[in-house]
């Protein structure tokens, strides 16, 4: 049953993308592109990853919809037509992927329980984080007390980061030239 | 089995929403049906919830809500003012 949705899941995924790349309105190709980060916020979900579910679905289907909305305010709506077909960036592209197949051949297999992720201080978390921390959600758990120090330092850096995009685009600042 | 009915029974309605989203062929089509499958993503986070015994998903969901609901607004806001960078008073 779970496997049937998930089949269907991933195909709506699928046709999602491919129609983002077939469209020439690039608007309807940004709409497209906020429907996939829903998918695969639904996605991330179902395999178990609530933290990276919600990044996706704020950061994907809400921030960057706008930020790329707002570029669209800045250049052409319709996607210009390359006159000649690209070979290059085509076999750019395909050599790319070839070598991070061929950096996945040698990884653990799936849900092995003798992969070095699993061996090292995952068994730690999973026994002991709920009388050490207290917090039932161990991804919680890890993220804001045993590597909290690393998540400020993330927020900080994202928080930097907003600044300094909201400063870029002046939001919140008035045009000076339409009021006399 | 309840909730996989209600689960597989969400999907066509998924593929029409997207459908119109491919196919347009006006802004408002699209933004419509960009706000409608969000929703659809929140029932089905919802209903998943409870196919796996998860209570905790509502709280996903609701969050999910609101940031269709956000993102819809923001849409539409940039098509009302034209762009993000400026209070709308300002523009007149």
């Amino acid at each position: 049953m779970s496997t049937l949705i998930d089949l269907i899941l991933l195909t709506l995924m699928a046709i999602t993308a491919i129609a983002a790349l077939q469209l020439k309105d690039l608007f309807g190709a940004v709409m497209l592109t906020g429907i996939y980060s829903l998918l695969s916020a639904l996605w991330f979900l179902i395999l178990d990853a609530a933290d990276v579910s919600f990044t996706e679905a704020a950061v994907g289907a809400g921030i960057s919809t706008v930020l790329m909305l707002g570029t669209l305010a800045l250049t052409r709506r319709d996607e210009k037509i390359p006159s000649h077909p690209r070979i290059l960036p085509l076999f750019v592209v395909a050599i790319t992927g070839a070598i991070l197949v061929y950096g996945t051949l040698d990884m653990p297999a799936f849900a092995d329980p003798e992969a070095p992720i699993h061996t090292h201080v995952a068994p730690h978390y999973i026994e002991k984080s709920g009388e050490e921390i207290g917090v039932p959600n161990i991804v919680t758990s890890v993220l804001a007390s045993y590597r909290g120090y690393d998540t400020l330092g993330e927020t900080t850096v994202i928080f930097t980061a907003c600044i300094g995009v909201l400063l870029l685009l002046g939001i919140g600042r008035r045009r000076e030239d339409d009021e006399s | 089995m309840m909730f996989e009915v209600a689960a597989v029974a969400l999907f066509p309605a998924m593929f029409l929403a997207l459908a119109r989203a491919i196919a347009g062929p006006t802004v408002y089509d699209r933004v419509l049906a960009v706000n409608t499958f969000g929703t659809f993503t929140v029932l089905m986070i919802a209903v998943l919830g409870f196919m796996t015994d998860q209570k905790d998903f509502i709280d996903i969901a609701l969050a999910y809500a609101l940031i269709n609901f956000i993102g819809t607004i923001a849409v539409l806001k940039f098509f009302a003012v034209g762009d993000f960078g400026y209070q709308q008073e300002s523009k007149k």
